[in-house]
This record gives C-alpha cells, sequence and structure tokens, in this order.
C-alpha cells in the first residue's frame, strides 16, 4: 500500500485547476518520478502557455516559464549550457500542436535530450474552450459550435505517431488518465521517459490523453467517460517509439 | 596585433574573448558570416553553436540559456529581428541577459539585401510588446564593432536586460583592420538567479506572467527604475568638429561615416560643419545634441531610412533650432556629395546666398 503523501517535488501551492481537470494526476505522476528519480535538485522545468502556465508555481524544481508554444526551444537552450542536468517541459495540445509545431518537431528530430510531457485534451483550456488541431471531428467548442467540420477546419494531428516517424526520438509514448489501469501505465511511460534523458538516449515524449469537464461542459465522470469512448478510438493509447530493447540488448 | 577582418566575423570573435560560448541563430543575409564563423570557433572553444529551425525557436532558446547563467547571444537581419520580437519582449521582461546583433537590411517585408538603417524605430522604441528598453549600440567602424560587442556582453549582464548591437549590411560586410583589446576584467557576475537545479538552495524560476495587476505594476516599476538607471549611466556619443559648428549633422553607424566626409567637405568651403554620432541610440544622447546648440544654426539628420531618429533629434533639440533631414532607403546608400549638397543648402538658408 503507497501512502499518499504530497511528493517532495510538489510545492504546497494549491492547484488552480477546474474540479474533474486531470492536470492534477498528471503533475503528481511527474512529481512522483522526480521523487524517485532522486532529481529534484538537478531539474529544471519549462512551462507553457495555457491551463498549465502556473506548472512553475507547483513543482518543486526550479523552473522557466516559456512563451507560447516555444518550451522545446526554451528546454534546448537550458539543455545545452547544462547537459548533465534533467530538463522537462510540460505542454498542452494548443501549445505543442499548433502555434508550438514547428519547435516540436525540431527538438525532436535533433533528438534534444529532453523529456517533454504533452497533455492532450482536445481542446484550448485556459482561453474557455475553443477548437484545438487535437480536437475530434464532430466534436463541439466555442470556435467550433456545429461540431469540428474537418472539410472547413481539417483534421485533428496525430502527434505522437508524427514525431515516431522521426530518427531523433528514442522514447514516444501515448497513454491516457480517466481511469486508475491507465494512470499506473502513465506513471510507467512517464518514468521511462525520463530515464531515456538520464541514459542520454535523446529526445523522449509522453502524450498524456487527458480531460476538460468545464470545456467539454460535462460532469467529471461523463467527461472520463467520453474521453474513453471518443479520444481513445482516435488517439490510441501504446508507445510509438522506443530504443529501450537496444537499451536492454 | 590588428588583423584584417570582415564586420560579421569580427563580432564572433569578440563575443568569444568575451566570455560567450552559446549562439543561436537562423542564416539570413547580410549577417551569414557570423554564425559561419561562431559554427566553426564556438566548438574550438568548447562552446555550444546550434543553427535554430526558426528565428522564433533561435530567440527562445536564447532566452533558455541565459536562464540557465550563460553568456549567450543570437544575429540576425531585419525580418528576422521582426521574428524574434516576442522572445526579446520576454526576455527582458523575465531580466535576462543576452546579446542580440541586427545587421540591418532594407525593408519593409523582404525588402532587400542591402545595407539599411529604417530599423531604428523598431531598436529603440521598443518592438516587441509591453513597457521594456534596451541599450541599442550602434557602431561605425570594424573596430568599433568588436568593442561595442565586448561592451554589450557586460552591459546585459550588468542590467540583466537583452542589449542590441545594432549594425548594417555594409558594416558586417567590409574588412578592416581590427585589434582585439583585452579588457579589464570585470568581477564576474554572481547568476544566483539562474536555474542550474536547486541543489542547496532554494529553487529559482524565471517568469513574467503577473496575473494580479498590483503585482504586474510593481514588476513594471521595478524594470522602469532599472531602464531609468540605464539611461542615465550609459549614454555613449562622439563629437566631432562641433566646438564652433554652425550646421550639425547627426548621424549614427555607416551614414555618420559618410557624415563625416561630408563635414570635411563643407569646412573646406568655409561652412562651419560638425557631426555629432550617437554611439547608444537608446538611451539616446540628448545631452550630446543640447551641447552643441550654443553656436549652432540648424541640424541636419542623415539616415539610412525615411526618417526616424529625426524624431529623437527633434526632442532633444525640443524646437530651440530647426532639425532638417536626408535619408536614402531600400539599401541606397547616401554619398559625401549628396549631403554635402544639404548642408550647403543649410547653410544657404542660414548665411543667405552668397555661401555655396
Amino acid at each position: 500500500m503507497q501512502a499518499l503523501a504530497r511528493p517532495q517535488a510538489l510545492t504546497e501551492e494549491k492547484f488552480h485547476y477546474c474540479p474533474g481537470c486531470t492536470h492534477g494526476i498528471i503533475h503528481r505522476l511527474v512529481a512522483e518520478t522526480i521523487d524517485e528519480l532522486g532529481i529534484g535538485e538537478k531539474t529544471v522545468g519549462v512551462a507553457s502557455v495555457g491551463c498549465s502556465v502556473l506548472a512553475y508555481n507547483y513543482f518543486n524544481v526550479d523552473m522557466q516559464q516559456a512563451a507560447h508554444g516555444r518550451a522545446p526551444a526554451v528546454a534546448t537552450g537550458i539543455k545545452r549550457v547544462l547537459p548533465d542536468r534533467v530538463v522537462f517541459t510540460y505542454q498542452g495540445d494548443g501549445d505543442l500542436v499548433s502555434i508550438g509545431c514547428g519547435e516540436i518537431v525540431h527538438a525532436a528530430a535533433r533528438g534534444e535530450n529532453i523529456t517533454v510531457i504533452f497533455v492532450n485534451n482536445a481542446c484550448y483550456g485556459m482561453t474557455g474552450g475553443q477548437m484545438a488541431p487535437t480536437t475530434l471531428p464532430n466534436q463541439p467548442t466555442t470556435t467550433s459550435p456545429g461540431g469540428r467540420d474537418v472539410k472547413q477546419a481539417g483534421y485533428p494531428i496525430r502527434m505522437a505517431e508524427m514525431l515516431a516517424t522521426l530518427d531523433g526520438p528514442a522514447y514516444i509514448a501515448r497513454t491516457s488518465v480517466h481511469n486508475p489501469k491507465h494512470v499506473i501505465k502513465t506513471k510507467k511511460a512517464i518514468r521511462t521517459a525520463f530515464e531515456m534523458q538520464m541514459q542520454q538516449r535523446g529526445f523522449s515524449m509522453v502524450e498524456v490523453l487527458s480531460v476538460c469537464p468545464t470545456n467539454w461542459r460535462m460532469k467529471p465522470v461523463d467527461a472520463l467517460q467520453w474521453l474513453e469512448n471518443n479520444m481513445l478510438s482516435y488517439y490510441p493509447v501504446g508507445v510509438y517509439k522506443t530504443v529501450l530493447q537496444e537499451v536492454r540488448g | 596585433m590588428k588583423v584584417l577582418m570582415k564586420g560579421n566575423e569580427a563580432i564572433g570573435e569578440a563575443a568569444i574573448r568575451a566570455g560567450c560560448r552559446c549562439f543561436f541563430g537562423y542564416p539570413i543575409t547580410p549577417q551569414t558570416e557570423l554564425p559561419e564563423y561562431l559554427a566553426k570557433r564556438l566548438p574550438e572553444a568548447g562552446g555550444v553553436f546550434l543553427q535554430a529551425e526558426s528565428e522564433i525557436a533561435a530567440i527562445n532558446m536564447v532566452y533558455g540559456a541565459a536562464g540557465a547563467g550563460a553568456r549567450v547571444m543570437t544575429s540576425s537581419s531585419s525580418p528576422g529581428i521582426s521574428l524574434k520580437l516576442e522572445g526579446i519582449s520576454y526576455l527582458a521582461a523575465s531580466e535576462l541577459p543576452c546579446v542580440i546583433v541586427n545587421i540591418m537590411r532594407g525593408g519593409p517585408g523582404l525588402g532587400g539585401i542591402q545595407p539599411s538603417q529604417s530599423d531604428y524605430f523598431q531598436a529603440t522604441k521598443g518592438g516587441g510588446h509591453g513597457d521594456y528598453r534596451m541599450i541599442v549600440l550602434a557602431p561605425a567602424s570594424v573596430q568599433e564593432l568588436a568593442d561595442l560587442t565586448a561592451e554589450a556582453f557586460e552591459l546585459a549582464d550588468k542590467y540583466r536586460n537583452p542589449v542590441m548591437l545594432l549594425g548594417d549590411g555594409i558594416l558586417g560586410q567590409m574588412m578592416e583592420a581590427v585589434s582585439f583589446r583585452p579588457r579589464t576584467a570585470l568581477p564576474a557576475q554572481d547568476k544566483t538567479w539562474a536555474t542550474t537545479g536547486c541543489r542547496g538552495r532554494a529553487r529559482n524560476v524565471i517568469n513574467s506572467l503577473y496575473l494580479d495587476p498590483e503585482k504586474l505594476e510593481r514588476h513594471n516599476r521595478h524594470l522602469q527604475e532599472k531602464f531609468r538607471q540605464m539611461a542615465e549611466n550609459e549614454v555613449r556619443s562622439e563629437t566631432y568638429r562641433t566646438e564652433d559648428a554652425e550646421i550639425v549633422v547627426v548621424a549614427f553607424g555607416t551614414a555618420a561615416r559618410i557624415a563625416r566626409t561630408a563635414v570635411d567637405s563643407a569646412r573646406m568651403q568655409g561652412i562651419r560643419a560638425g557631426l555629432v554620432r550617437p554611439v547608444t541610440l537608446w538611451p539616446f544622447p540628448d545631452q550630446a545634441i543640447k551641447s552643441v546648440l550654443a553656436s549652432c544654426r540648424a541640424l541636419l539628420t542623415v539616415e539610412m531610412n525615411a526618417g526616424q531618429m529625426v524624431e529623437d533629434v527633434r526632442l532633444a533639440v525640443a524646437g530651440a533650432r530647426p532639425v532638417h533631414f536626408y535619408g536614402r532607403t531600400g539599401g541606397m546608400v547616401p554619398s559625401a556629395t549628396e549631403i554635402l549638397r544639404e548642408i550647403q543648402n543649410i547653410a544657404g538658408v542660414a548665411y543667405g546666398a552668397s555661401v555655396s
């Protein structure tokens, strides 16, 4: 039985997240990983723009706040100066897939030895639930009120699959946090991603499917169910790339 | 010992000698020799050279590296600097030191690749969003490119603020003899604020978000006080034959070199002309201009743009004397003859038709 103490890698600050939001769970998984690996004093985190912008208040490590979409570039700057530190970014889908599409692709292609925690909740949360590149076809948002019309607004981007085609990344996985079983799998993936960096393997990213009950206009439990019923089929969970076999071999 | 070097390369060598071990940039004419030089030299010096995927990525890599405590530089030319402006605003807001080089080319838009000074407004009036300032250094020779590059790093660290080195395509491309003068070692800046991992200390946060307007105003007041100190302490300018000058030309960078020749020609014709050359464009040398007004009847601002610095000259003169303007745009460079003709015209107005 695991004790439910606050991880040392989280500050005492109260989360500002909405009821039912899964950012809190993902923050905790990252913090637990930092504690377990004993890297709290050598980690530098990069917060992005969006709901998780205040992550610099929550992670009890040195933090930089990056401009919208630029977290992988900022993390690159830090890592190139301090190659023996652990550097991670924490980004949402508007930040990473839309405005920061260039930065994430090139950080991955360079095999930049950083870890990216990418939280995909299929909308812009902070600004009030607008359509994101990850919004599912026919999913209603404030800027696609009749549901995302792919003829007009195009199709969602599957980032994990896209980045897995590159030679640079060492580890690309997609997980979900809609139930405890998947939370445990997410924790494992996050830990693997950080370990890859510590072993100098190169770029690692975990895309975590997450809910946004407030902007989806759903009760928290219904949102978890919606994720399971709708997001998992469009965004299958799994490990899309890993050099782990080579590591073990 | 003097060596013959291209301006862009001299900036690179001066940066390394100033302790810069980190460069992030993107290719754009007419500054590309600088990243090319550093791509070779920085790894030799144990430093980091990284060609970024975009101007935007480059300036944000600078943000990360500066926040991690490095002496870091990026360079570009006009359209590229436009792309970097958001990042420059963040750097100033988060109080991160770095050096940004702009080797200006003709604009607006994609413009051309010939030399220009049309980014004066962009460099000195903010450019990016929000209330911020940065020291803008305007060299006029390859030697000064080297000297001011070294000084730029010191000023950036001193004030924890970005510093811009503003040259143009002529300065970047031309070759002149340059010596890299040893500088008095300043006490090492103790970057206790840098995010390097919080071993043995409270954690550090690099941030520019203040959701509480009272806190944001307090942060702005702190920044403004710092900018006020820069304005008070860091003004630099050069005057030439201004002691008894009746016509004072004001010009910076390449335009100032040409204007100097025109001033000499005017003197040979009996027109008492002089030159004020701002070396810092921000803070602007108001006092240097005010101090030449006693003997001065009129001023002529010469720029390789449609008239930008002339607004600051007029603010400094405050209506006390007429301020004329002559400029060429699009990468065209004013000749000494053209400037002399302007001086003659103004002198004619001032002295009557007998002087020409």
